[in-house]
């Protein structure tokens, strides 16, 4: 064995050889006529300048939006508000520079080292948060190109029971924390991946994609907007930053009568009724709920987190590493061979079993820390949901619910209330 | 009454505007994190040659029919060979231009006579689909010349490529957008 050794490393030295010097198989020829090869063509892609158009006519559309729903109170105006950012974020842009999806992007760079954030998708993710906080969710109402879409088609809107909506209205937090979940272990953007719009923007998907966004569009008839009312992750940030905003659409241009034309005439579910300031008595029972869901919100924190941190092994499974590890492991449990691309391409790379299986306890390791902070997200959304079912406000008039108000603007022609003349303001 | 309703207006005010303040911070602070690693210029999608292993999937996984993705010809690298491997398939009988001799499903790949015994081989981009058989072919028998690429006027750039997703070797990568291709006779092997 010992004077066969030489001979061993001189073979793997060779084969070494061919695999770095495989391109001077066939070494280029020495024409002797004058040939010269053709230059190769590689279109470049769109300029970079682009980048900062698409985030101007992001701000100049939400300013105009939100003068629009705010000053103007014009319904109609949004609608062509949303036709036109259907027809540029949409299906002149393929809907590929989408806050919606930007929400991975920032996790992803927040988390990874080995990804820098760019400047567009950055100010994408940030600045319909900030006209949020100081607006509502003006971005939904007409700059949105997958809420456009869903607008322009909610032709006839029904109300669900209110008990249905809650429940269904909890599914974005869910996502949300799936899929900062996933970008952030830099495994998949599901976000992306099941966007139901985007095949129907470009007209060139996989078909599963289009029957997907087709029956949103069927079943959006009736019930408006399903998508952003019970899917969309980035409307939880949205609703979140709304419900501190200062101003806010109004459902009246000047002072509630009460006169109750309105209450139909959201089909979001999104109207807050009037009570005449009826609630505002502190019975001893309201303010022991009031105490109980308080402490709830620890307890649904804690039991949150440990719910997902227990199904971190499970959703680690998404990313492709461990997915490999796990087939790799398996062949070598069992003797049959892993036959999917990933097991052959990974046998033919050269990387050794050891980084695999490596690089699978690190990527389980961060699941484990990533799914305890989503569990705590999803148990403190949940607990502070309630809780804030207990606190009672006496309303003397109709507003909108900033977190659910899409500023859509469909109740301004309810109310028969006339604005102000200009005069009585000054006074 | 009117005090007792101020109080509250006040309360849900206070509430408001501490709100604002907490959500206002992390709105701050992320881009202030964030802005050391912000880039000026974005990412576009690419294939780095020197990890594709031409399992199929470019073919099939793009969003776009038929794939942004094309083979392309380093002529800098080829070897002119007559026995071409990327063009002819393997135990073909005679060496000719014959549709059954050809490895190509689409047949993209025009062979032209140089001088003997030489042949150049141009890529039909309009035919190629991406099936990376001609890129198989070449690595295995040829020098490596033909190789994979994204084709930036035809991608839609994704923000998660889809290739990338299904890809088994991790050949499908974020690259600049002022350096968007992978030219195989120019980047070092990594």
């Amino acid at each position: 064995m010992k004077n066969k050794l030489p001979y061993i490393l001189f073979f793997i030295l060779l084969t070494w050889h061919v695999i770095i010097y495989a391109q001077d198989r066939f070494p280029r020829p020495e024409f002797e006529s004058e040939y010269t090869h053709p230059e190769q063509q590689l279109s470049s892609p769109r300029h970079p300048a682009w980048e900062y158009i698409d985030t101007g006519v992001l701000v100049i559309a939400l300013v105009i939006t939100t003068w629009l729903a705010l000053k103007k109170r014009s319904r109609q105006g949004l609608v062509w508000m949303s036709l036109f950012s259907l027809a540029y974020f949409g299906f002149y842009r393929g809907g590929c520079i989408c806050s919606v999806g930007s929400v991975q992007n920032v996790a992803l760079a927040l988390f990874n080292n080995g990804y820098s954030i760019p400047l567009s998708v950055l100010m994408f993710f940030i600045i319909p948060l900030v006209f949020a906080l100081l607006y509502g969710r003006v971005f939904c109402a007409g700059v949105c190109p997958l809420g456009a879409i869903q607008e322009l088609t909610g032709l006839r809107p029904i109300r669900l029971p209110a008990n249905v909506e809650a429940t269904l209205a909890m599914i974005p937090f869910v996502y949300l924390a799936l899929a900062v979940l996933f970008a952030s272990t830099n495994s998949q953007f599901i976000i992306c991946r099941y966007d139901p719009f985007v095949g129907i923007f470009r007209l060139d998907a996989p078909y599963t994609m289009i029957i997907f966004g087709v029956l949103l569009l069927l079943v959006g008839i009736f019930i408006n907007r399903p998508y952003c009312r019970y899917l969309c992750p980035y409307g939880v940030l949205l609703n979140i930053c709304s419900r501190f905003a200062g101003r806010h659409l109004t459902i009246t241009p000047a002072e509630c009568t009460n006169c109750r034309l309105c209450e139909e005439a959201c089909p979001y579910d999104a109207i807050i009724p009037s009570d005449n300031g009826s609630s505002i008595e502190n019975t001893s029972k309201s303010r022991k709920k009031f105490a109980i869901y308080f402490l709830m919100i620890p307890v649904l924190a804690a039991a949150g987190a440990l719910t997902v941190f227990m199904l971190s092994s499970q959703l680690a499974g998404v990313n492709s590493n461990v997915r490999l590890a796990k087939e790799i492991r398996l062949e070598n449990e069992t003797g049959i061979a892993a036959i999917s691309n990933a097991a052959v391409a990974f046998k033919e790379s050269g990387k050794t079993e050891d980084e695999l299986f490596t690089d699978e306890i690190n990527t389980i390791n961060r699941y484990r820390k990533a799914t305890l902070w989503a569990g705590i997200f999803l148990g403190l959304s949940l607990g502070i949901g309630l809780f804030s079912l207990t606190i009672r406000n006496g309303r003397t008039e109709y507003k909108p619910h900033q977190g659910k108000c899409f500023s859509c603007g469909r109740c301004f022609t309810y109310c028969p209330v006339k604005p102000k003349p200009e005069s009585e303001y000054e006074t | 009454m009117e005090k007792e309703r101020n109080k509250y207006q006040n309360r849900r005010d206070f509430v408001r505007k501490a709100g604002k303040v907490i959500l206002a911070a992390p709105l701050a602070l992320i881009p202030v994190f964030l802005a050391r690693k912000a880039k000026a210029t974005g990412y576009v999608w690419q294939i780095d040659p020197f990890k594709c292993t031409q399992c199929g999937q470019c073919k099939t996984n793009c969003v776009r029919t038929p794939s942004a993705v094309k083979c392309v010809h380093a002529f800098e690298m080829c070897g002119y060979c007559d026995l071409c491997g990327g063009y002819l398939r393997q135990g073909v009988r005679t060496i000719s231009t014959g549709a059954e001799n050809q490895l190509c499903p689409t047949s993209a790949i025009t062979r032209k006579f140089v001088e003997e015994p030489y042949f150049q081989y141009t890529i039909n981009e309009d035919l190629c689909d991406a099936c990376g058989k001609c890129v198989k072919g070449c690595r295995d028998f040829g020098n490596g010349s033909l190789y994979l690429q994204i084709k930036q006027d035809l991608c839609a750039n994704c923000n998660e490529c889809s290739i990338a997703r299904s890809c088994p070797s991790d050949a499908v990568i974020r690259v600049p957008a002022d350096s968007p291709y992978l030219e195989k006779d120019k980047i070092e092997i990594s």
